[in-house]
């Protein structure tokens, strides 16, 4: 696939031992963003782009401060207890609405804002889980002309997630962790 | 399957337009991402498939603007949200504050006052809150109204006290309210001191000056040039080393402003005013 220019990852229970091994597949240079969303407790002091960035090889990891600028060859980390958007300009949102399927951030939302952003150059990928986010983003990134890429969830420790998107969207791509890792490969070129 | 509720930028900006023309709220220079979310869930709440009739419901009721006024602002909160700061403000901010005779407080964007009952805990607790003023202003009166009776839904109480706890907080934390049926209401010598009233920080102006201004996560929603506006309004607003807290994401460094401030703690965003 050529012309990528976002990837966004969207994971709940059972998704962080994916989520680092796809970080680590990364190719190197990758010339786009990333975007990690995962569902993670509120008002708890928390290291987890600490615990990404040392499974990371290297990768800039980091929580983004609103309107920052989105870069290539960065791995944004959705914070706790915000909502992540992509505005039009490419700088990052942070919104404290309302949980979306009791979440923020909620994987929903950073997907369907990245569906109106980036239309047909972004990827998205939703992994492990136990409730329905992310069916509804995946479903407006295909719509926009984007790639869906859904877990096989004979492979996740929580099928329920990746089950619902698949449900909800004939068109998604389902594979296993480590052709998702090699599928992340062809995306340098 | 049908096709989802949508607004077009175009459409969205004509919407902004007209409240802006018929009602004189400004949302001109809110961040779009966000808005036209939020937009989008006003017409699949109300039930409006195009962007038309949403226009020609604002156009013609009153009753539905009021209604999407309220549900257009985000008017989430949480009492001691992000320990933390509220951390901070006990052991780094207080005892400087605690030199003044008279303390004033501004909460810019109070939505219905968990932050504001939260600050008075706090200021109770250093001695502070019979000296203190607390102004807690929003651009939603429905929020103030609620904010005014006090109230908080009972369900959120049990995280509240941990996040109280988690803050350095050592007293019994339901010694601050009384809880019946599904709420909480904060006791009334807590909010004595407090005032609350309508301001728009897109379009209103310096109305006191304070020696600390709380204006956490409300600024997301603005674009740049509106934060610039606001970060100028808040300068204006402080006294000499005045404080300014901000949301855990939210950072001067994106702001004309930065010059104007000392960062005082980096990690929960407080800073100071340099002049």
């Amino acid at each position: 696939m050529t012309g990528c220019k976002v990837v966004a990852i969207g994971g709940s229970a059972g998704s962080i031992p994916v989520v680092t091994a796809l970080l680590q597949a990364l190719p190197a240079n990758f010339p786009f963003a990333v975007f990690v969303v995962l569902h993670r407790l509120k008002n708890v002091t928390s290291s987890m782009d600490t615990i990404l960035t040392s499974k990371g090889r290297g990768l800039v990891i980091g929580e983004p401060d609103d309107k920052e600028a989105i870069l290539a060859h960065r791995v944004y980390l959705a914070p706790q207890n915000y909502h992540l958007l992509i505005e039009a300009d490419r700088t990052i949102s942070l919104d404290y609405s309302e949980p979306v399927h009791y979440s923020r951030p909620s994987i929903d939302v950073t997907f369907e804002s990245i569906a109106m952003a980036y239309a047909g150059s972004a990827v998205a990928i939703l992994l492990s889980g136990a409730n329905q986010d992310g069916a509804d983003g995946l479903l407006a990134i295909v719509r926009q002309g984007g790639t869906a890429i859904v877990q096989d969830p004979a492979t996740a420790e929580y099928p329920v997630m990746p089950q619902a998107a698949i449900d909800r969207n004939q068109n998604a791509v389902v594979l296993a962790p480590e052709h998702i890792a090699s599928f992340l490969h062809t995306l340098n070129d | 399957m049908t096709a989802p509720i949508h607004i077009s930028a175009e459409d969205l900006e004509e919407v902004v337009h007209l409240v802006r023309r018929q009602y004189g709220y400004d949302f001109g220079d809110y961040a779009r991402a966000s808005l036209q979310r939020r937009v989008i869930r006003c017409m699949q709440k109300a039930g409006c498939l195009t962007a038309y009739e949403l226009k020609y419901q604002l156009t013609n009721d009153d009753r539905f603007f009021a209604w999407f006024i309220e549900s257009l602002t985000v008017n989430v909160t949480e009492m001691f949200r992000d320990p933390a700061f509220y951390k901070e403000l006990r052991n780094t901010v207080l005892p400087k504050l605690a030199s003044y005779p008279i303390l004033k407080i501004w909460h810019a964007g109070c939505s219905t006052g968990e932050e504001v009952f939260s600050m008075a805990i706090l200021l109770h607790e250093a001695g502070l809150l019979n000296r203190a003023r607390l102004y807690a202003t929003d651009l939603n009166p429905a929020n103030l109204e609620r904010a005014r009776q006090g109230i908080v839904p009972l369900q959120n109480m049990k995280e509240y006290t941990s996040n109280y706890i988690q803050s350095g907080g050592t007293n019994d934390f339901s010694s601050y309210y009384t809880a019946r049926y599904e709420n909480a209401i904060i006791h009334k010598e807590y909010r004595k001191n407090i005032v609350f009233a309508t301001h728009n920080l897109a379009t209103d102006q310096v109305f006191n000056e304070f020696q600390l201004v709380c204006c956490r996560n409300v600024l997301i929603y603005f674009n740049r040039e509106l934060q610039n506006r606001v970060m100028t309004l808040f300068s204006n607003s402080l006294a000499p080393l005045g404080y300014l807290a901000l949301g855990m994401k939210e950072s001067l460094l994106f702001s004309e402003a930065r010059d104007q401030f000392d960062v005082v703690s980096p990690a929960v965003r407080i800073y100071r005013s340099k002049l």
